[in-house]
Order: C-alpha cells, then sequence, then structure tokens
C-alpha cells in the first residue's frame, strides 16, 4: 500500500532520468529543440508498465466483448485506478482510431495552465502513452499511442489500432 | 461526478504501480548500464532526489516539528515508512554510541513480484529507500549514511537498512551577513 504522492515523485524522477540520460547523449540539441526530444525509453518503460498492470487487474474478470467494450473499460475503471479520474471524452472512427480526452490529465494538472510549459508537456505523457499502448497490446491489441496537447492540462490521446490486412 | 472506480481497490492499484514502474525504470537502467554498481549508485540518487521532496510532503500532511535527538529522528521515519509505504519496520540495533541504527522490513512493496536474476545478485534494488532517507534527513540538517545489509532479494530472512548519524549540518549564512 503506498500514498499517492510516491508514484508522483516515482514518475517525476522516471522522466528525469531518461531525460538526463538521453542528454548526455546529445547535450546541446536538447534546449534548441525539445520537440526533438528522444522519448523512445520513456514510453517503453511505460509500455513494461502497462503491460504487467493490466495483467494482474484483468485476471479475474470475463473477457471483453469487442476493441470498444475494452476502450471503455481503459476510460473508466483502468483509468480512475490510475489517475483518479475517468477520460471526459471517448470518440472514434469506427475504423481503428480512438481520441481519449482528460481535461485535466494528472501529471499535467501541477505545471502552468499557460503556455510557458507547453513544449515539455510532452515529457509528461509519453510515459502514459506507453502504458496505454501496454494496457492494450496485452489484451490483443496491437496499437500505435500518440499524445495531443493543446492547452494545459488537458490532453488527447490518438490510438491508432493496427490491423492485420 | 460519475462513478467512481468501483472494480479496484484503488489504494492496491496504487501499490501495484508503483512496484512496476519502479521495476521497469530499473530493468532501463540494468540495460542502459555497463555495471551494476553503476544501477546502484543511480538508484541512491534518484531516492535522494525523491527524499528531498517528501520530507515537505510529510512535515505538511504530518505537522511534526523538530527532532529532539536520533530515537525521535527513528520513530518519525517510522511513521514516514507506514504513511507512504504501508509498513510498520522495527527500529533496532542501536549502536552503543546511538549514532547508528537499522530499520527491519519484514515485506517491503518495492520488491513484491520482483525476483534478481542470476547475474544481478549484488544489485542494491532497494538502494532508492537509501537514498530518500538520506534526502529527507538532508533536508531538516542531518547528515546521514545509510545502507543496505540484508535484502530478502538474496535470501536474508529480512531487509535490513542501516542509517548512520554523521553530523548536525549548520545553516550557512550567506556571505555578508551576520
Amino acid at each position: 500500500m503506498t500514498e499517492e504522492t510516491i508514484f508522483d515523485l516515482l514518475h517525476s524522477a522516471v522522466v528525469d532520468y531518461v531525460v538526463q540520460s538521453d542528454g548526455k547523449a546529445s547535450e546541446n540539441s536538447i534546449k534548441a529543440d525539445a520537440k526533438d526530444e528522444d522519448l523512445s525509453k520513456l514510453e517503453y518503460i511505460g509500455f513494461f508498465t502497462g503491460y504487467r498492470m493490466i495483467e494482474r487487474l484483468t485476471r479475474e474478470m470475463p473477457r471483453f466483448k469487442d476493441e470498444l467494450d475494452t476502450m471503455k473499460f481503459i476510460c473508466t475503471d483502468f483509468w480512475s485506478a490510475i489517475y483518479k479520474k475517468q477520460i471526459d471524452n471517448l470518440r472514434t472512427n469506427h475504423l481503428g482510431v480512438y481520441v481519449l480526452q482528460d481535461n485535466a490529465f494528472r501529471f499535467l494538472t501541477k505545471l502552468s495552465n499557460g503556455k510557458q510549459y507547453l513544449d515539455l508537456a510532452p515529457r509528461y505523457v509519453t510515459f502514459t502513452c506507453g502504458v496505454l499502448r501496454g494496457c492494450l497490446a496485452n489484451l490483443g491489441i496491437e496499437s500505435i499511442v500518440t499524445a495531443e496537447i493543446q492547452t494545459m492540462p488537458s490532453c488527447k490521446f490518438h490510438i491508432q489500432v493496427q490491423r492485420p490486412c | 461526478m460519475s462513478r467512481a472506480s468501483t472494480r479496484f481497490d484503488s489504494k492496491k492499484v496504487n501499490s501495484e504501480l508503483v512496484t512496476l514502474t519502479y521495476g521497469a525504470l530499473v530493468a532501463q537502467m540494468v540495460k542502459d548500464a555497463e555495471n551494476t554498481d553503476d544501477v546502484g549508485k543511480q538508484l541512491e540518487r534518484l531516492g535522494y532526489n525523491m527524499g528531498v521532496r517528501l520530507i515537505e510532503d510529510f512535515l505538511a500532511k504530518t505537522g511534526t516539528g523538530k527532532c529532539m535527538d536520533l530515537k525521535d529522528t527513528a520513530d518519525k521515519i517510522q511513521s514516514a515508512f507506514k504513511m507512504y509505504l504501508g509498513l510498520q519496520p522495527n527500529v533496532s540495533n542501536w549502536s552503543p554510541a546511538g549514532d547508528e541504527f537499522s530499520f527491519l522490513l519484514d515485506c517491503n512493496p518495492l520488491t513484491d513480484l520482483v525476483e534478481l536474476p542470476e547475474d544481478l545478485k549484488n544489485l542494491k534494488y532497494c538502494n532508492v529507500i537509501c537514498g530518500a532517507i538520506r534526502g529527507a534527513l538532508e533536508m531538516v540538517q542531518l547528515d546521514v549514511h545509510s545502507w543496505i545489509i540484508q535484502d530478502q532479494l538474496k535470501g536474508d530472512p529480512c531487509t535490513e537498512i542501516r542509517v548512520k548519524f554523521i553530523r548536525r549540518l549548520e545553516d550557512a549564512l550567506p556571505a555578508g551577513e551576520d
């Protein structure tokens, strides 16, 4: 049983670790162009966390009916267990693209609401992209997850399901 | 407000989330670093950074005042363990001089679901706790050294974290002020 604060601190420690270890590789380029930061390690850490997490959470649950049912589960139960609130809006084109919108994303609520830290925001959502991808992967859905932040602290996660041709 | 989490015990989920995230991080570090000692050091640093920030949260939530002596400090860290990791370690093995003591943890949420492979047997997996203790105490002007003596991951019956008091830190006055 651990306090929530620990997870917040751990998350920022993970972000720091990844940013620093990449910073060593390309010292100068970081500040110049924050958008090009390589956050793939962070995504990877998230992926494994999500992959293992969902395995434990859904152990005693009946199988999901279909893809949409899985997404609904992620938006409600899963999200509120981890991010303390549900996803505010779920949209889909029924062709494998889902957009999950969270109007007050847990890791962004502690940053300024203005534009000040907008370029740094990707650091704080990449882990979650990985978590989502990991969860879906272990539920049998291969996907690509990206995040889009227009105004803080709201965040849209785009999930694109990869279908076998 | 829509329906809250009904299916899961959110405390338990949070605890597992921490365990798994930490595990994934350590795995990544092991992959990045050349040797396991480096990983131990990095984990200690990471813990230090967390401790520095965690102490503020602890003081704000508990409203504790200054520690009278090291026994008092040990008690307070014990309550911090309870608050943040949900466990109650025993404080024991005081040194005769009263400047060293141990926390004995019989279970450790960080090491749930964890097993160390043979080639990583000397990895100090829980070093983050040592770092956190050091960082937190530094913010209340106590310089301590903290390390792991026994580790359940290495087959010991419990995890033992040793804390040694080094000195009291004095506030340094800014130059030119008296």
